[in-house]
């Protein structure tokens, strides 16, 4: 019994001493000198690895930043100017300041505006459902509402209203890294800028239909009229495929169109209510809407 | 009796319109001609707005490699040409004819004589095919003329004309065979002068036996013309299951039929290939089953291209409360209208009714690896595993596990205790999958 023991205690040692010496061998010969501020840069990104900036993961934004040198043409969407502060300050770099960038659901198709004509019952995938179908409601350019944006961002920054529909983003939370629009297969969610106090004025539809057809299945649908076009006094907004596109980089945020809109395809986010009694509440994405 | 040897399944058959004699339909009030109702490009429209045409006349050309040409079904004046829905909702141009009277293109022989002598030789016989616009009527719509144009080095040995009709509920095939069986052996004849065979089959599953018996009586005129029974299993119609069954001869992954020494060509198909070379009329009507548990009358129609499915629902007598599904085409491979406005295209082989209690889906479980489903397939391919991969957006593991091949029949979903929704993953897969072998090659 004693001997046994003695056997298998001695073994594992020596089977341990000789790992450990050519563990420490193989440690100090295959030694990789890895940059030190590759780690600290690292630290300093949020670490959700969205893809946001182009590079697979955090980690591979961080080697790219010290590798580069500079923080030119890099930046972390999700994380914004004040990481991009943060990393200079350590790097002793200069970060450009950009404008902080927000996701956009440009389709105004509730269960309420665009109602339901069929009934879709296989797999919950707006991927798939936009391969077999133009969609409950009949419109082929509108929000699925199955989530596969949801399912995109990695901040939890969206979710589907149960009630409209329709993905509704969290202002706090989004930092535009894009997640939720490349996974969008009809392209209905844009990556815009924020705006000045978080202001913005954006056409919520991308339908390219004629004004009656759009009109048929969805009553909250851009019909292209162009009556925005005419009214803005900055240029900002352009008329293509049936549908209007407001320039952020031009608009001035006046809101003439918003008040021009026939169906109240254009959205205004977080300003102040003009009067009181006017104030309706489109949808339940906490945004007021002055028309 | 000959059948293929890998998977298969046997749906219960429901063919409740086998007995209903192939009805003329009425011409509509308006014909809705879709410029896509084949495999391939559009095809491009040859008519302007208020131009008069007749039944049969030219009104867009398939100019591409694989589109087809399409003629008017009815005599009337264009209205517009614009967007109108397909079978998935989705909006594809469309030429609208109002229709007025029925007069008929004069090159159109209208006579109900058998023409059984064949004049042209193959060329000819390929570019009659082509600008007659027929494609295959069983479904796929690709165009018959393609087919037979083969490439370079490769030679056939067989012509296969596919009756099989493995599809429950349809029986537009049985009822062709059964009422123009001299035609559809015309139509194999010229067909196989114009592949430049010895031998043609006539494949046709044993659940048809009163159009085994007619076709082999009838054959037994065409020394090169064979006809085979075929044991009933799903999806023998299948290009690929077929030529299995027939030949015993399997088509290798990312390979053509043509590679295997075959051609395979729908019987409904045949007979338009009759109607085009020996008849010169294009092909502007198909017979199309309307059927379902709850319809009343059952019917076998020959509709116009362009015929609103709303107006054949109408003519078979049903309770539209009760049902729960409208079907483009069979149970199993057939696609779900969002409307019935949706008009018949030549793809259209069926309109299937589908009650509440038959229609809606089972409730999902989990997967229990029984592995039915990797038996049921007949391409040998393990759909647990490719719909887990496509589920999970792991494409390269699919495309390892050859996704590609899938020919989305159904039997994985069809066999699956668990009711999972096997093949609705696969075609997302599939389509994801092609979309980076095209990405690859660019």
């Amino acid at each position: 019994m004693n001997q046994i023991l003695i056997i298998s205690v001695v073994a594992l040692t020596t089977i341990g001493v000789i790992a450990a010496i050519i563990l420490y061998v193989a440690a100090k010969k295959f030694h990789v000198e890895e940059d030190e501020r590759i780690g600290k840069v690292a630290e300093l990104l949020p670490g959700a690895n969205c893809g946001g900036c182009g590079y697979a993961g955090c980690k591979g934004l961080a080697e790219a930043i010290v590798k580069a040198g500079s923080l030119e043409g890099l930046k972390c969407p999700a994380g914004g100017n004040e990481v991009m502060e943060k990393i200079a300050d350590t790097l002793g770099l200069v970060a450009e300041a950009t404008a902080p960038q927000i996701a956009v659901v440009r389709c105004s198709g509730s269960r309420q505006a665009a109602p339901k004509k069929v009934d879709y019952d296989s797999i919950k995938s707006c991927a798939y459902a936009n391969v077999v179908s133009a969609g409950e409601s009949g419109c082929k350019y509108g929000c699925l509402g199955y989530g596969d944006c949801v399912k995109g961002c990695n901040f939890g920054a969206i979710h589907i209203d149960e009630e409209t529909g329709l993905p509704v983003i969290d202002e706090d939370k989004c930092g535009g890294c894009g997640g939720c629009a490349r996974n969008c297969p009809r392209g209905i969610i844009e990556v815009r800028d924020r705006g000045p106090k978080n202001r913005r004025v954006y056409v919520s539809c991308i339908n390219a239909e004629k004004g009656a057809a759009a009109k048929k299945n969805c009553s909250a649908a851009c019909i292209g009229c162009g009556k925005c076009v005419k009214v803005c006094p900055f240029e900002a907004i352009t008329l293509d495929k049936n549908h209007a596109y407001i320039d952020f980089t031009k608009c001035k945020l006046c809101r003439k169109c918003v008040e021009e809109c026939p169906t109240g395809a254009i959205h205004a986010v977080n300003f102040p209510p003009k009067k009181v009694e006017e104030t309706t509440e489109l949808s339940k994405t906490e945004i007021i809407v002055n028309k | 009796m000959k059948t293929f040897t890998l998977g298969g399944v046997h749906p219960e058959g429901n063919k409740l319109s086998r007995g209903a004699a192939i009805e003329k339909f009425p011409s509509p009030q308006i014909a809705y001609i879709s410029l896509s109702q084949h495999l391939g490009v559009p095809a491009k429209p040859v008519v302007a707005k208020d131009d008069k045409v007749k039944v049969g006349d030219l009104i867009a050309v398939g100019e591409a490699f694989i589109s087809a040409n399409i003629h008017s079904s009815v005599s009337g004046v264009v209205d517009k040409i614009d967007d109108y829905i397909d079978t998935s909702g989705y909006k594809v141009p469309t030429i609208f004819i109002k229709v007025e009277g029925d007069e008929w293109n004069e090159s159109i022989d209208r006579s109900q004589d058998i023409v059984r002598d064949i004049k042209l030789s193959s060329k000819e016989i390929i570019d009659k095919i082509k600008e007659m616009g027929v494609v295959g009527l069983g479904g796929a719509t690709f165009p018959t003329h393609v087919k037979f144009m083969l490439p370079p080095g490769k030679k056939a040995e067989y012509l296969i004309i596919n009756a099989v009709e493995c599809e429950p509920y349809l029986t537009s095939d049985h009822r062709i065979l059964l009422e123009k069986p001299d035609e559809v052996l015309i139509g194999t004849e010229i067909l196989r002068r114009a592949l430049n065979v010895d031998k043609a089959y006539i494949g046709i599953e044993n659940n048809k036996q009163d159009a085994i018996a007619l076709l082999t009586e009838k054959a037994a005129d065409y020394e090169h013309i064979e006809v085979v029974a075929l044991k009933v299993k799903y999806p023998q119609g299948a290009e690929k299951q077929l030529i299995k069954a027939i030949t015993g001869r399997e088509v290798p992954s990312g390979k053509l039929p043509i590679d295997v020494g075959c051609v395979v060509n729908n019987s409904g198909s045949t007979f338009a290939v009759y109607e085009a070379v020996q008849k010169n009329k294009p092909l502007f009507e198909r017979v199309v089953t309307v059927t379902g548990k709850t319809v009343g009358k059952p019917s076998n129609y020959l509709v116009r291209i362009g015929t609103s499915c709303s107006q054949l629902i109408a003519s078979v007598d049903v309770d539209l409360s009760q049902i729960g599904k409208i079907i483009s085409g069979g149970p199993m491979m057939g696609k779900t209208l969002v409307s019935t406005d949706v008009p018949v295209t030549k793809g259209t082989s069926g309109i299937l009714l589908m009650h509440t209690g038959e229609s809606s889906r089972s409730l999902i479980h989990n997967c229990i690896r029984c592995a039915k489903c990797v038996q049921a397939c007949p391409m040998g391919l393990e759909p647990y595993l490719l719909s887990a991969a496509s589920k999970n957006e792991m494409w390269d593991k699919a495309e390892k596990a050859h996704i590609m091949d899938c020919i989305e029949c159904g039997c994985c979903q069809f066999t699956c205790p668990s009711y999972r929704p096997l093949l609705d993953y696969l075609r997302v897969g599939k389509r994801k999958v092609g979309q980076i072998i095209r990405n690859r090659a660019k």
